[in-house]
């Protein structure tokens, strides 16, 4: 029981309650612990909004991003990692380029910034047979220098004309969808690189990339790309992180168990009406949750019935609720007549 | 005691069959009233005598009980024409599309049924075990034909809340009650339903249940008037109508105005049910008040489930402000006297405590007995009058409810109860006072303050609930936190301040005062004096320190700027007790390697020394303590001056547009980002300016230093600067069109027109820079309100999705379908409480046979 050797778990322990509880109770403290610091410029908690968001399992978080970290003979070298960061980044033509339709003439007026292309390392030339590409024959395209004009059949419906202006406006250049930004960050000696955006799928597949380091805190494509246990791991890693930097110490047991209880059916289920709590057994411990009537509603017409093994539902009807000592079950004879006790 | 070995196994939910209705009806509903102008019931109106009894004195006409026996009994309405359960149109509606409108026959091919019949055979036979999770929604396709008899489909859709269409023609529940008893049994078990149980025409309701008087008391106003109950008000109406419909059929009336009447009893059955559908208005109270029905009472926080089967109201219990007390030991807690006299625990009289248990009886003061129950049930009050014939009656095998005694056991409350450790089990120490008297040290767990706190009391009725408590829930058993293993109940504040004062320098003290800090803890030996005939207050404070424990520590305090702790077979050799030390290191040591007794020891006994040492140091604050010396006042100037030149420098660069922007940002958040980070970096060496311009002498920066209380930031807002104010995270930014206030010029980006306070509380801040203040403060309380309601809504979540996960004897962790979550908790079996902060055990090598209990 003592000493350094620690203690086993014991058959009953409510685990759950208590990991919920060791995640639930710090999110009120950090609350009324920002509160002391009146608001002078200290680095305010993002935690909570970040840990609901895990919770939630959204299917994109509200800032997705990516830690790269490329293979190690280039780490150090920052104009190699600078031009790795630059392929990433995904660039449409509209980022690049003035756009506008001319109605009358059936003709759309695209102007390349010289700059952008430099910094990118384009060229024209890629940029007309992408646009070519994309147009395939349903107009002409003529290119000079920066400037490429889109010429349509004159009995082309304006409407159809603005839907190319859409779709162009899109049309992808370079890099991989969904990376909005990559910049490159030193640490120690090496870079790596940072993307605002997440796109696991894609950036794995560039050779220049140490696979085993990537890091997204999208944990929905982690699932996608890289299977449920990845995703796992990824739930417990992105909360231990928001905890530890909120300077909330939890046991990474409590969030091993609710990230295996989130993942137990093969997909990632939501902490909420949604997912865990609107699949639970009990009927009564649903409807005592959210969407009372659904659940009765739908229970009646199903004659469900109510297995009472939960926690809720014993606490509904009033008796011991089957944990802790609750587990405990005793044999006896009740002495009063000579009716058997029942297990 | 009573016990019942009859236990709920399980709940089956199902639908009500008009028969079942009419089976267990009371009696037949006729009359829109309740009372006649005599103030009795009217035979067949709304309270009947049959329905039960709520009035005292009467008896139910149905089951001869009264008032507290009678458990109340349904009685009917018989609806002249069906109407549709609002609840279930969408299930309906369902079924409908679900099925051909003359043969009745579920629209699957042929194909596609036996699929379907194969499939669910399936998972019949799969799921002998487990409940029925099958999705009740087919997915039906759309088809223009029925494929049994050929019929072509028409479109089928609702106009919530309850009328149907086919091919935009109403169907009225007439029609749809026909087409629904046609659907054969089979069919409905493939669409989900039991037919035993639930046939989808029980949703048309041809028979209204009406509940029994209990459910729907009507209140006696002052005025002697009586105020009948919501679902009342609404069953006459349902009446009212019903009847006027069937004389409008009988007397021949056109279809118009029966139809008319019909819809209107649709209206009052739906509102009936659910008060708050769409698309129709709420019926209202005379007031204007919208009614309170079924699906409203049961449904919310307030509602049936949440308000009152999931939360239960207690007896036993008590509730006052809690203050503290230093002398009481951490697992105590002081109950005034008022309250000990009416809380209660029953003793169950035996011969060998017959004489014990008369003596209460008899008792004029107390401890005394409040109430007697004899084995009979008869429960019986004892006072002056009564206790000679208590007395008499008393049996072994009585049971006496004595008042609270000092050493019962109780549980202690505080809410929000956001952990288990809101809830502790006390000791019960009888003291003067109105309030409860806690330990100070014990405030962390429950995160209790005494500035008007109240907290609840509970007392426990039976042996066992008083032995799990004592071995589950007791103080000491609670000192590590299950959440990360770290000490939660430790000495604190003052005990920090007293500790670090006693143990500084070479702080000692003579012969008298050392036995006194010794015996104020409760320790009668003396250690050998360490200084000729004085002993170091280090000395004294380690007494407390286990023999075998060696360890080095470095401190932020003393010496200064930073050294070390050191402490060597149990003596505290050198420098100052901090926070660290005294709060974590020590207890978490002690109670690893001494158990949970010796660390509640531990800390009742240190803290106890520390606050007496604390007192006779003295220790106190005055303004004088924030009056900075005038070296640091340059130095803070400069640093300001720096501070604004360099902010100024930086606006300069974004106005002329040479300003690098940092990666990923604009040039404005550039800006922004810099400028934080200058002010923040400002306030850090303000800081270390008023540290070292204060020293050692001031109290403000000790207790901030070594962790005891508040941080240094507020010494520095006071001494020093007020600092760089914020909303939202960003400097401030509203309010005049491009500038905080008219004070400013227009765009002016620089420190003092963005919020930067100069000043310090010392000096007194300028009127802009206290509104910055103003509007700092209020976005930070805003934040707390807001972040309280969402992580109060997170905690609510988690907890239900994960109360069911528990450890089961086989050390896997299992939920309540008793499917694996965890093959092994944790992944090692480690309860986290014990395992050493979070350190994480190699299962591969641990032997199995450690101690496990």
């Amino acid at each position: 029981m003592r000493g350094k050797k620690g203690k086993f778990i014991v058959p009953g322990d409510p685990v759950g309650t208590i990991a919920a509880q060791s995640l639930g109770e710090p999110g009120t403290q950090m609350n009324m612990r920002s509160f002391h610091y009146a608001g002078t410029a200290e680095a305010v908690p993002t935690g909570l909004p970040r840990v609901i968001e895990v919770v939630d399992a959204r299917r994109t978080p509200k800032k997705p991003m990516m830690d790269i970290h490329v293979k190690e003979r280039y780490a150090k070298d920052e104009k190699k990692v600078r031009k790795i960061a630059n392929n990433l980044e995904h660039v449409t033509l509209h980022k690049i380029a003035g756009m506008m339709e001319d109605f009358d003439k059936k003709v759309i007026l695209i102007r390349v910034n010289p700059s952008e292309l430099k910094r990118l390392g384009l060229d024209m030339r890629l940029i007309r047979a992408k646009i070519v590409e994309f147009l395939g024959n349903k107009a002409k395209v003529e290119q000079r220098e920066n400037k490429v004009r889109i010429k349509f059949s004159k009995k082309e419906k304006i409407i159809n004309i603005r839907k190319t202006m859409n779709k162009l406006k899109l049309l992808h250049i370079k890099g991989i969808p969904r990376i909005e930004k990559a910049m490159i960050i030193k640490e120690g000696e090496k870079y790596f690189i940072r993307t605002g955006g997440s796109n696991l799928a894609e950036v794995i597949k560039l050779p220049e990339i140490e696979v085993g380091t990537v890091w997204t805190n999208d944990i929905m494509e982690v699932n996608k790309v890289f299977g449920i246990e990845a995703a796992r791991n990824a739930i417990v890693k992105e909360l231990k992180i928001i905890m530890d930097s909120q300077g909330l110490p939890i046991d990474i047991r409590w969030l091993l168990l609710l990230s295996d209880a989130m993942c137990k059916s093969g997909t990632i289920q939501a902490v909420g009406r949604h997912g865990l709590s609107g699949h639970k057994a009990g009927i009564l411990a649903r409807a005592a949750f959210e969407e009372t009537m659904k659940h009765l509603v739908n229970a009646s017409i199903k004659a469900e019935e109510d297995k009472l093994s939960g926690v809720t539902e014993n606490v509904i009807i009033g008796q011991i609720v089957p944990i802790g000592t609750g587990i405990v079950k005793l044999k006896f004879a009740s002495g009063r007549g000579t009716q058997k006790a029942k297990k | 005691m009573e016990f019942t070995d009859k236990k709920i196994g399980r709940i089956r939910f199902s639908l009500f069959s008009p028969e079942m209705i009419r089976n267990m009806s009371a009696v037949n509903i006729t009359v829109p009233d309740t009372y006649n102008e005599d103030g009795y019931p009217i035979e067949g109106g709304l309270v009947d005598p049959h329905l039960g009894v709520i009035d005292p004195g009467l008896k139910c006409k149905t089951c001869g009980g009264r008032m507290g026996s009678c458990p109340g009994h349904f009685g009917h309405i018989e609806l002249v024409r069906p109407v549709v359960h609002p609840e279930f149109a969408k299930i309906i509606l369902y079924v409908l599309r679900s099925t051909c409108p003359k043969c009745h026959h579920i629209l699957l091919s042929q194909k596609d049924l036996d699929k379907l019949k194969d499939q669910i055979d399936k998972e019949e036979r799969k799921q002998a075990s487990l409940e029925k999770q099958r999705p009740i929604k087919l997915n039906i396709r759309k088809m223009a034909k029925c494929p049994v008899c050929g019929e072509p489909l028409p479109e089928i859709s609702l106009l919530r809340p309850t009328t149907f269409y086919k091919n935009k023609q109403v169907i009225l529940p007439i029609e749809l009650r026909e087409w629904l008893e046609g659907i054969s049994n089979e069919d409905l078990k493939l669409l989900g339903f039991d037919p035993i149980y639930a046939r989808p025409e029980w949703a048309v309701l041809t028979v209204l249940p009406v509940p029994p008087v209990n459910v729907r008391p009507s209140i006696t106003l002052e005025s002697g008037d009586r105020s009948e109950d919501d679902l009342t008000h609404k069953l006459v109406d349902i009446i009212r109508i019903n009847k006027r419909l069937d004389e409008s059929i009988n007397a021949g009336a056109p279809q118009l105005i029966i139809e008319d009447l019909w819809e209107l009893l649709q209206y009052h059955v739906t509102t009936y049910f659910n008060n708050e559908m769409p698309n129709i208005p709420a019926a209202r109270h005379r007031s204007g008040r919208a009614l309170k029905t079924l699906t409203q009472r049961i449904k919310g926080k307030e509602g049936r489930f949440r308000y009152n089967l999931t939360g239960k109201r207690v007896n036993f219990s008590a509730r006052t402000v809690v203050s503290p007390d230093t002398h009481i030991s951490i697992d105590e807690v002081g109950v005034p006297q008022e309250v000990a006299n009416e809380l209660t625990v029953p003793v169950v009289v035996t011969p060998w405590n017959i004489e014990l248990c008369k003596s209460y009886i008899m008792s004029d003061g107390y401890p005394k007995a409040n109430y007697v129950i004899l084995p009979d049930g008869h429960r019986l009050r004892v006072n002056e009058k009564t206790r000679d014939d208590i007395l008499m009656r008393l049996v072994i095998g009585s049971v006496v409810e004595r008042t609270l005694m000092n050493g019962d056991i109780v549980l202690f409350n505080r809410q929000p109860s956001l952990h288990r450790i809101s809830m502790m089990c006390h000791e019960v120490r009888i003291m003067p006072g109105k309030t409860f008297k806690l330990n100070p040290i014990v405030c962390a767990p429950y995160n209790a303050d005494f500035d008007g706190d109240e907290m609840n009391l509970h007392v426990m009725q039976t042996i066992e609930s008083r032995v799990e408590a004592m071995i589950l829930m007791k103080v000491h058993n609670q000192i590590l936190s299950p959440r990360h293993g770290h000490a939660l109940i430790t000495p604190d504040e003052d005990n920090i301040t007293g500790a670090f004062y006693q143990t500084f320098a070479d702080n000692s003290y003579d012969k008298e005062d050392a036995c006194h800090l010794m015996a104020v803890s409760g320790i009668y030996d003396l250690p050998k004096p360490d200084k000729k005939d004085r002993f170091s207050g280090k000395i004294l404070f380690s007494v407390f320190i286990p023999k075998e424990l060696s360890f080095k520590e470095r401190t932020k305090f003393y010496p200064y700027p930073e050294g070390e702790v050191v402490i060597k077979n149990g003596v505290l050799l050198e420098g100052a007790v901090e926070k660290k030390i005294f709060s974590s290191r020590l207890p978490e040591y002690i109670f690893h390697h001494h158990g949970p007794e010796a660390t509640k020891e531990f800390l009742n006994m240190s803290s106890k020394q520390t606050l007496c040492s604390l007192t006779w140091e003295g220790f106190s604050l005055s303004l004088r303590n924030y009056e900075i010396d005038d070296a640091s006042k340059k130095k803070i100037a400069i640093i300001l001056d720096k501070m604004k030149r360099e902010v100024d420098a930086l606006v300069i660069k974004y106005k002329n547009k040479t300003l690098e922007r940092l990666p990923g940002m604009g040039m404005r958040e550039t800006l922004e980002t810099m400028v934080m980070s200058i002010t923040s970096n400002a306030r850090n060496k303000l800081e270390k300016v008023v540290t070292e311009g204060f020293g050692y002498n001031n109290p403000s920066v000790v207790v901030g230093k070594i962790g005891a209380r508040g941080s240094l930031l507020n010494t520095v807002q006071m001494s020093a600067a007020g600092g760089q104010q914020s909303v939202r995270n960003k400097r401030l930014n509203r309010g005049y069109l491009h500038r905080l206030l008219p004070h400013f010029k227009n765009g002016d980006l620089g420190a003092e027109a963005r919020g930067f306070i100069f000043n310090n509380f010392f000096n007194g801040l300028k009127p802009t820079e206290v509104f910055f203040q103003a509007m700092g403060g209020r976005d930070s309380l805003v934040n707390t309100a807001i972040r309280t309601a969402r992580s109060g809504y997170m905690q609510r979540r988690l907890i239900h999705a994960l109360e069911d996960l528990t450890v089961k004897k086989d050390l896997t962790v299992r939920d309540a379908n008793s499917s694996i979550i965890q093959t092994v908790f944790g992944g090692d079996k480690q309860d986290p409480m014990y395992a050493q902060a979070g350190i994480y055990v190699d299962v591969a090598t641990r032997k199995d046979d450690t101690e496990t209990v």
